[in-house]
């Protein structure tokens, strides 16, 4: 037959167009008819980028997939897909084949086979962005790892179960490497591993990139200026630059491919995107935050100098004329302010060509205004169109006068409209190449509609009333938690409430402290001692604000019998003050309810009974003192529910609300340390004392019910405890467990005490205090 | 006295009147009033006392105050001498015996007591008691107080008493409006009005993050600074850094925000 193509039932018997490409089909042997289907097509892509060898390594290559066994999938992916691969790589095909075959044949040996036409499929999309071999290495070497620690085993022996999350890790790829390098891959991917590795579901979500916490690892893992880390530096630009602020509020852009969002502000905040990468422009470089305060500077322009236009009457036309016209007047207006703003903006615009855009076949109003709008902020544009230098002439005009006004300009907006008026305007192929202004927000705040719609039956809305739900308590505060194996904080791991701490009766303390009245005695004799004296003498000074009589007189007999006197006859005053503020911290989980098996202890107290009398001590002698001082208790069920007791603030006087709420203390679940440190430690930091002490009472290790690594929650309290040290915060610990040596010294470094002997803990307690702070 | 001569200010200073400050000055020297001046630090407020001071042809005498000075750094003490002890005068009490103008820059980083010391001299009795030395020392009829203190310290610690706040009359400063600051910079340093108007932009916008991040704003001698610079042949952008930015802050945001600003105000690209 002519047409050269038969149905014939085995595909290997199909004839090819070509002779040559007849060849070729033989040397692949393959059997499937969709792949013949194609093949011819495949073909000739590939002719015209391969040499001989490389066409025979790919056929070979081919045939290898097409005989694994898994259908035609992986073939025609690999058929379609491998030309533009090797493209994308600049041709080097001979060192590309090699590792892109070993990993199929790894997969292939494991029960992971699946993941191969997934792997083929994306492979093109990744090559395109991560142009060289190396980097589609490390790619595969990324995929491979993920593929060994995440497939199951049983007894250790043979890999059994394929991984979850690998097809997925696949088909996210092209996505995921435009917003990574690799090296952030490799974190996003550890981390999955790390934490999901034996949660198949999870896992597969977290690959999937539907979890919180896979999209917050990759938020921090992005490429580019994060918003994150810029926002303070941003909002002080807003107030120095512009004098202006307002709630600067991120959107995400990872998660939105087909449409972007483009900044905007309205009443509750100006939105800017979460990331940018430097904007390579036809004349330099613009760094991230540059991009940011471009964004800034436009939305405060038309803050400044716009006023809302109506616009009912107006069609998208005009009003895009009119929106790219009002750029281009605040634009000039901001450079006049700060002229080094020209270079950012003129970067960052695009710069159309003038015969890019062929009116008779597509809409090119976007293209003449871009062109308008680049003519008007860049006086070299060296555009020759008569109409646009014509216009570019009267908007100089216009502002050379002065400010000018929306209105004004939206006229002469409108009268360009008419003039270069188009009958393809209205097509629906629209020229968007070099249009998009990406530092321009959507202007919606230029506009007014006075009627709500078209429709003319547009009856009052309804107005629905959200039952509104009482709120109990305070909402979560997250705290991330530290990982120790990969060096990186879980981000917002633990969710702590605060609450205040039930009251009981305050007679109850009152008891305890009369029942220690003797030691309260004592102690009271200790720390009339410590009591703050506000002046002390420093003698012997060269300078000061007095004589010393007695040593100017001993100078003096020196001086006469001829000995060189001392000059050092002066004193001076320092005031001694204390400045100190203490933050108690009393570990509530539920082994404090055991009875304490000391020797000395014959009434069968619980811990929890003693910390009570220990704390009321302190609590007591704190206020002779004077010193400000808060307790807090915490005890955890899960990351998710971390409870922070608050029993006394810093402002609260010693009185008996307070004593009630210490009465009522009760103890129950775990001890997760950290985030009731970091927590506690949020409310010192903002003291504004020399001398801020977190003392934290405690009788056993972290440990959390969903923690079955006894390392982690260690290490994460030592983070924290760094942490507050860094923000000028010194933690003190009081174990009450014997065996703490093997851990405390990890956390707390030097500053921590084991107690041998529990039932002297309100002796101790009070007393550790006053040496701590003497 | 013989030393008086060393107190006079011997040239015109340079000085640039905001309002009619001169003339309640004078009036205020006049009626013999303490006079209290208050203000951001670098705006003006020692100029003003140096000009005042030799437009009315008083000896000035001024003291520096620091948190380790006590009130016989400003009234004197007894030194050791080869025949026993000898009194020296502080330069408060230099000030009243020769009548000259006294001025206590930055008064409230003295003590508290020091302050105190202060208080006979600047009420109807114009007294000073040196208690130590069983004397008491009748303020010279030229004998006039000045102090000067920034109000915007953010410590608590640092404020006047109200009962020595309520002994002076006051002047409010503050930095120049944009017009005037440049002119003052242009015409004490000689940089042509153009880029000190660019300086004064800048200064201006640090002066935005004032309780943001800094406690000062740049203050008008930085701007002199960084003006001298310039014309000693500094690139505009390394003045700016090195004589209005780096001193004033070390956080590395508020830095950034503030070279941000220079680039911006001083446009690199052929317009």
């Amino acid at each position: 037959m002519a047409t050269g193509y038969r149905p014939v039932t085995d595909a290997r018997q199909r004839q090819m167009l070509h002779p040559q490409v007849q060849g070729w089909w033989l040397a692949l042997d393959c059997g499937f008819a969709p792949v013949a289907d194609v093949f011819e097509e495949c073909l000739y892509e590939a002719l015209t980028t391969f040499t001989k060898p490389q066409m025979e390594a790919w056929i070979e290559a081919a045939r290898f997939i097409g005989k694994l066994g898994r259908g035609p999938e992986p073939l025609l992916a690999f058929l379609e897909e491998w030309p533009s691969v090797v493209a994308a790589a600049g041709g080097d095909q001979e060192s590309l084949l090699p590792p892109v075959m070993s990993a199929i044949r790894a997969m292939q040996k494991s029960p992971n086979s699946k993941a191969i036409t997934p792997f083929l499929q994306t492979l093109a999309a990744v090559a395109r962005r991560l142009p060289s071999a190396d980097q589609l290495r490390a790619y595969i070497d990324i995929a491979l790892d993920l593929m060994a620690r995440t497939s199951g085993s049983i007894h250790g022996h043979h890999t059994t179960f394929p991984s979850p999350g690998l097809p997925e890790f696949f088909r996210q790829a092209p996505r995921l490497l435009g917003l990574l390098a690799t090296a952030g891959l490799r974190n996003w991917t550890e981390y999955g591993i790390r934490n999901y590795a034996r949660h198949p579901e999870r896992q597969e979500e977290y690959f999937r990139l539907e979890s919180a916490d896979s999209r917050a690892v990759l938020q921090r893992e992005r490429h580019g200026t994060l918003f994150a880390d810029v926002e303070r530096q941003l909002e002080l630009t807003l107030r120095a630059l512009w004098r202006d602020s307002d709630l600067l509020v991120p959107y995400s852009t990872a998660f939105d491919e087909l449409r972007q969002p483009m900044p905007y502000y309205d009443k509750l905040g100006m939105r800017v995107p979460d990331v940018f990468d430097d904007a390579h422009g036809h004349n330099g470089i613009v760094s991230g935050i540059d991009r940011y305060r471009a964004v800034l500077a436009h939305m405060v322009g038309h803050r400044r100098w716009s006023t809302p236009q109506i616009a009912d009457n107006w069609s998208p036309f005009q009003r895009m004329a009119v929106e790219f016209f009002e750029d281009c007047r605040v634009e000039t207006l901001l450079i006049r302010e700060f002229p080094g703003l020209r270079r950012i903006f003129l970067t960052l615009h695009p710069k159309p060509l003038a015969d890019a855009c062929d009116p008779e076949t597509t809409s090119c109003l976007r293209h003449r205004l871009a062109m308008l709008s680049r003519a008007f902020l860049d006086p070299g544009h060296g555009y020759a169109d008569p109409v646009l230098l014509e216009f570019e002439r009267s908007f100089r005009e216009l502002l050379a006068a002065g400010e000018s006004g929306t209105g004004e300009i939206a006229t002469l907006a409108l009268s360009y409209v008419a003039r270069t008026r188009r009958q393809s305007d209205q097509f629906a192929k629209v020229h968007f190449d070099a249009t998009v202004v990406d530092y321009r927000d959507d202007n919606r705040q230029l506009w007014k509609f006075i009627e709500q719609g078209d429709e003319e039956a547009a009856f009052d809305e309804a107005r629905r009333r959200e039952p509104v739900e009482a709120q109990q308590g305070l909402p979560p505060r997250h705290y991330p938690e530290w990982d120790y194996q990969s060096q990186t904080y879980r981000p917002d791991w633990v969710s702590l409430y605060e609450a205040l701490h039930p009251s009981g009766n305050a007679a109850d303390i009152d008891r305890l402290l009369a029942k220690h009245a003797a030691l309260a005695k004592r102690l009271k004799r200790l720390l009339d001692l410590l009591k703050p004296q506000e002046k002390v003498r420093i003698r012997y000074q060269e300078e000061g604000s007095d004589l010393d009589l007695d040593i100017a007189i001993g100078s003096l007999i020196d001086f006469k019998s001829g000995v060189t006197p001392d000059s050092r006859i002066n004193m001076s005053h320092r005031t001694d003050g204390r400045d100190i503020n203490v933050l108690l911290l009393l570990d509530l989980s539920e082994s404090l309810n055991q009875k304490v098996a000391g020797s000395g202890n014959t009434s069968g107290q619980t811990i929890l009974e003693l910390s009570q009398e220990a704390v009321s001590l302190l609590a007591w002698a704190i206020d002779c003192l004077g010193d400000s001082c808060a307790i807090a208790g915490f005890h955890s069920n899960t990351r998710h529910d971390v409870r922070y007791q608050h029993i006394k603030g810093f402002s609260e006087r010693w009185d008996d609300t307070v004593k009630a709420r210490l009465a009522a203390m009760e103890a129950g679940w775990s001890t997760r340390m950290g985030a009731a440190l970091r927590h506690a430690g949020h409310y010192l930091a903002a003291r504004p004392a020399d001398k801020k002490i977190l003392l934290l009472l405690t009788d056993g290790e972290p440990a959390d019910i969903d923690v079955d690594e006894p390392g982690h929650l260690r290490a994460d309290a030592r983070k924290a405890v760094e942490e507050l040290a860094a923000k000028g915060v010194t933690t003190f610990c009081l174990s009450l467990d014997l065996r703490a040596d093997d851990y405390v010294r990890d956390i707390f470094g030097k500053r921590w005490r084991v107690l041998d002997r529990i039932e002297r803990l309100p002796e101790t307690l009070p007393s550790l205090y006053m040496e701590l702070t003497r | 006295m013989s030393n008086k001569e060393q107190f006079l200010v011997k040239a015109e200073p340079y000085y640039q009147a905001q309002g009619r400050e001169v003339a309640l000055f004078e009036a205020a020297y006049h009626a013999r009033l303490p006079v209290m001046l208050k203000g951001p630090t670098g705006c003006g407020k020692s100029r003003f006392v140096e000009y005042m001071a030799w437009k009315l042809g008083k000896p000035l005498i001024t003291v520096a105050c620091n948190e380790d000075m006590t009130a016989s750094d400003l009234v004197g003490r007894y030194l050791l001498d080869a025949n026993g002890t000898r009194w020296l005068d502080g330069p408060l009490t230099t000030a009243a015996r020769m009548g000259a103008v006294c001025y206590l820059d930055e008064i409230v980083e003295a003590r508290q007591d020091t302050t105190v010391v202060i208080h006979p001299l600047t009420d109807h009795r114009r007294v000073l008691p040196l208690d130590k030395k069983g004397e008491l020392i009748e303020a010279h009829p030229d004998f006039q107080l000045v102090i000067s203190y920034n109000p915007g310290y953010q410590s608590l610690m640092k404020d006047l008493k109200q009962s020595t706040k309520q002994r002076f009359t006051a002047f409010d400063f503050d930095y120049p409006e944009a017009a005037l600051e440049t002119q003052i910079v242009a015409t004490e340093t000689g940089l042509e009005p153009v880029t000190a108007g660019k300086l004064v932009k800048i200064a201006q916008t640090a002066r935005n993050l004032k309780g943001h991040g800094l406690d000062e704003g740049i203050s008008t001698r930085l701007v002199v600074y960084a003006a001298t610079l310039i014309r000693r042949g500094v690139a505009p952008r390394d003045a700016c850094r090195m004589a209005m930015v780096r001193p004033i802050t070390d956080d590395a945001d508020i830095r950034a925000t503030l070279d941000h600003a220079i680039d911006a105000t001083f446009d690199a690209t052929p317009a």
